[in-house]
């Protein structure tokens, strides 16, 4: 029962650099074929068909988005309606807070002027649903990161350049460091790496 | 990649690596020294410069006059602007209107050209959205100072308050605080989301330790995982199909501002559409001025190229022409209406000997309408300085179109009675020259500190380049066939 973290150093992958990104791609489908299943890719671009590859899909993003766009829309058309007409209703907490509606005739117009009152709820749409996009992949990502484990790997230096890394991650089932670099240098790469880390990953 | 057309060859010349693209991109911010090339002489003797350094400058003596215009004017109230009985409002909507419209053609380039495909944004989308930002800044400055005080200005935000007075959800007004307080988080944000990938590039390309730390918490520890890119390109297209009506929406409400009125030239069905294509035309023009000489002082010609320089000429001319149809329409409105306020108002706009602000609708005429059909030359497309010539010219010509829809039209409505006439004073210039020293202070500021070209984005360029030479050996036939279909199309 020890408090203190563990933070000896464990295995966190293994890496492999290769310098185009054909070349990740078909390594990824031999580890992929190879029965791995905890395979991650770090790359300077966006390679299309990778995820496709790494068998990994998530469309959480539009669905946050689209209910995102309808939560502005509705909050929109209701804070103009309750504003603008409500219900009546006196001696409230609503009124103590300041929340009551005051309903104006504004050139004889309904005092719930649907028409009138879409721009707002328009523009509410958009900006929830791109706070939606925006906040929800940096937070599906698990950004802000400032250091993750991964960056112990010296070829991550490049990876943000013109390097394609590949890693089979320890979480891994069939996990072998030894096999896997076997497997790795049969697939052209410029270097394999072992990665440690000491996060408790 | 099967369903992406090939891409034009001369988007990116000369040879190029991501290597060479990191350096050539990256280095304008990592190597300080950059900004004081091409030097030039002054008249001081000994005394060298660079662009970089008389363009900040500029800006920042600039900047110092809108302070002290702002300080003036709080001081004093909106007396010190010429605006009057019948003209309650004059520079202060002709810069808003002009502002937001010059912004627009970063959100069309980022986000439109996006979902259209169109690669040749990958090279102007940053700066082009940095302007964006910056002139919704500048045109922001002006509704809010307009108020007459400025420190309550959240009173047009809805909030819950002790008097239950709420905005007036009818108005354009209100429309307007809510369209631009949008579009400036929305492309705060999509600007951001483009700039994480390429904060990762300069934390890992970095030498020293501040840039190093700084730019790897501006990048929230990007690492450019496979995983990431998925969602990050999914939130791209979502955030470029949520900017495009958001785009047009903005500047339509801002022409509601003038066409929910009943005053003689405002109150037509024409203005959103040509309001929009005036600020994409407008915005090009401002892309434009920016791009030929910065291109030349930090030697970015390889990346945007003569090709970018003609194609964002064809799109200033066809919205130019957008424009123009929209002069023509507003004419013949009046004449085919009948309705003789409107028909007042076209002779006070023409007639030359009669009326007194006639000079700014030929003025608007031939800048706006005239010299941009220059654009028509293809030789005139490839001169830097027929270019820069044009585009200055629309600048002014559409700050003219703002003019002559606002004073002519306030000056002389229904009632005689209330005719006026409307002449801008000392403040009015002297803040309308300090927003231009806003733009300028904070562009050569984002250029200093932060990449203008979009590094990851060139780098899938380059990418689909090899691979199109790839497919083309690969399929000899297909590729000719794809490339006599470009020919075909342009």
């Amino acid at each position: 029962m020890s408090h203190v973290r563990d933070t000896s150093p464990k295995p966190y992958g293994v890496v492999a650099e290769f310098d185009n990104s054909d070349a990740l791609l078909e390594a990824a489908e031999k580890v992929k074929a190879a029965g791995y299943r905890d395979v991650d890719a770090y790359t300077p671009i966006p390679v299309h068909g990778l995820t496709d590859v790494l068998e990994w899909k998530d469309d959480k993003l539009g669905w946050v988005v689209f209910f995102h766009g309808i939560a502005g829309f509705a909050a929109g058309y209701f804070l103009q309606w309750w504003t603008s007409q409500g219900i009546p209703v006196s001696n409230t907490a609503l009124q103590v807070n300041g929340l009551l509606p005051y309903p104006m005739n504004v050139g004889g117009k309904p005092e719930f002027s649907i028409p009138a009152f879409f721009p707002p709820a328009y523009e509410l749409t958009i900006l929830l649903a791109a706070f939606g996009a925006v906040f929800g992949m940096i937070a599906f990502n698990g950004l802000p990161k400032p250091h993750h484990p991964v960056f112990n790997a010296a070829c991550m230096n490049r990876a943000s350049s013109d390097r394609y890394v590949l890693c089979v991650e320890a979480t891994d089932p069939r996990y072998d460091e030894d096999e896997i670099e076997e497997l790795m240098n049969g697939l052209g790469s410029l270097s394999v790496e072992r990665v440690m880390t000491s996060e408790g990953y | 990649m099967a369903n992406n057309p090939p891409v034009d060859k001369e988007l990116l010349v000369g040879h190029h690596t991501n290597a060479s693209l990191d350096a050539t991109i990256g280095d304008i911010i990592l190597n300080p020294a950059t900004h004081n090339e091409p030097a030039i002489k002054t008249p001081i003797k000994g005394l060298m410069t660079s662009p970089w350094q008389i363009a900040f400058g500029l800006g920042f003596l600039l900047l110092n006059v809108l302070l002290l215009s702002i300080v003036m004017l709080v001081w004093n109230g909106i007396g010190v602007w010429g605006n009057n009985q019948p003209v309650g409002w004059g520079f202060d909507i002709i810069n808003f209107v002009w502002w937001i419209g010059i912004g627009h053609a970063g959100t069309l380039i980022s986000a439109v050209l996006l979902l259209l495909r169109q690669k040749w944004r990958n090279s102007i989308n940053r700066f082009a959205e940095a302007m964006t930002i910056f002139a919704v800044m500048c045109a922001g400055i002006y509704p809010l100072l307009h108020t007459g005080r400025p420190w309550v200005a959240y009173w047009l935000m809805p909030y819950p308050n002790w008097l239950a007075m709420w905005p007036q959800f009818r108005s354009p007004l209100v429309w307007d605080v809510f369209a631009v307080s949008t579009y400036a988080t929305v492309s705060i944000l999509f600007w951001f989301v483009g700039l994480i990938p390429d904060f990762a590039t300069l934390r890992d390309r970095a030498k020293s330790k501040f840039a190093q730390v700084a730019f790897g918490a501006v990048s929230l520890g990007w690492r450019g995982s496979a995983k990431h890119w998925h969602r990050y390109e999914h939130a791209s297209i979502i955030l470029a199909g949520l900017s495009t009506p958001l785009v047009l929406s903005v500047h339509t409400v801002v022409s509601f501002d003038f066409a929910m009125g009943i005053v003689p030239g405002w109150n037509v069905t024409i203005f959103p559409p040509y309001f929009v294509a005036g600020a994409v035309f407008a915005g090009f023009a401002m892309v434009l001025t920016f791009a030929i000489p910065l291109r030349k002082w930090y030697k970015l010609e390889g990346l945007i190229t003569m090709k970018h320089i003609d194609w964002m000429a064809k799109v200033m001319l066809a919205t130019g022409l957008i424009v123009f149809y929209g002069y023509i329409m507003e004419v013949f409105y009046a004449w085919y209406s009948g309705v003789p306020a409107e028909m007042a108002l076209l002779y006070n706009r023409y007639n030359l000997f009669d009326s007194p602000y006639s000079w700014a609708f030929w003025t608007l005429i031939i800048t706006n309408g005239i010299i941009p059909q220059l654009m028509w030359v293809p030789k005139y497309r490839q001169n830097m300085k027929i270019l820069l010539l044009v585009t200055t010219s629309i600048s002014i010509g559409m700050w003219f179109e703002r003019y002559v829809i606002i004073p002519i039209s306030l000056t002389r409505d229904y009632v005689p009675g209330s005719f006026g006439f409307y002449s801008p004073t000392l403040w009015d210039i002297a803040m309308f020259a300090g927003t231009i020293g806003l733009f300028l202070f904070l562009m050569f500021l984002f250029i200093r500190f932060l990449p203008m070209i979009n590094i990851f984005e060139m780098k899938e360029l380059l990418h689909q380049m090899e691979h199109d030479d790839k497919h083309s050996h690969d399929h000899k036939e297909n590729g000719k066939l794809a490339t006599t279909a470009q020919e075909g199309a342009e």
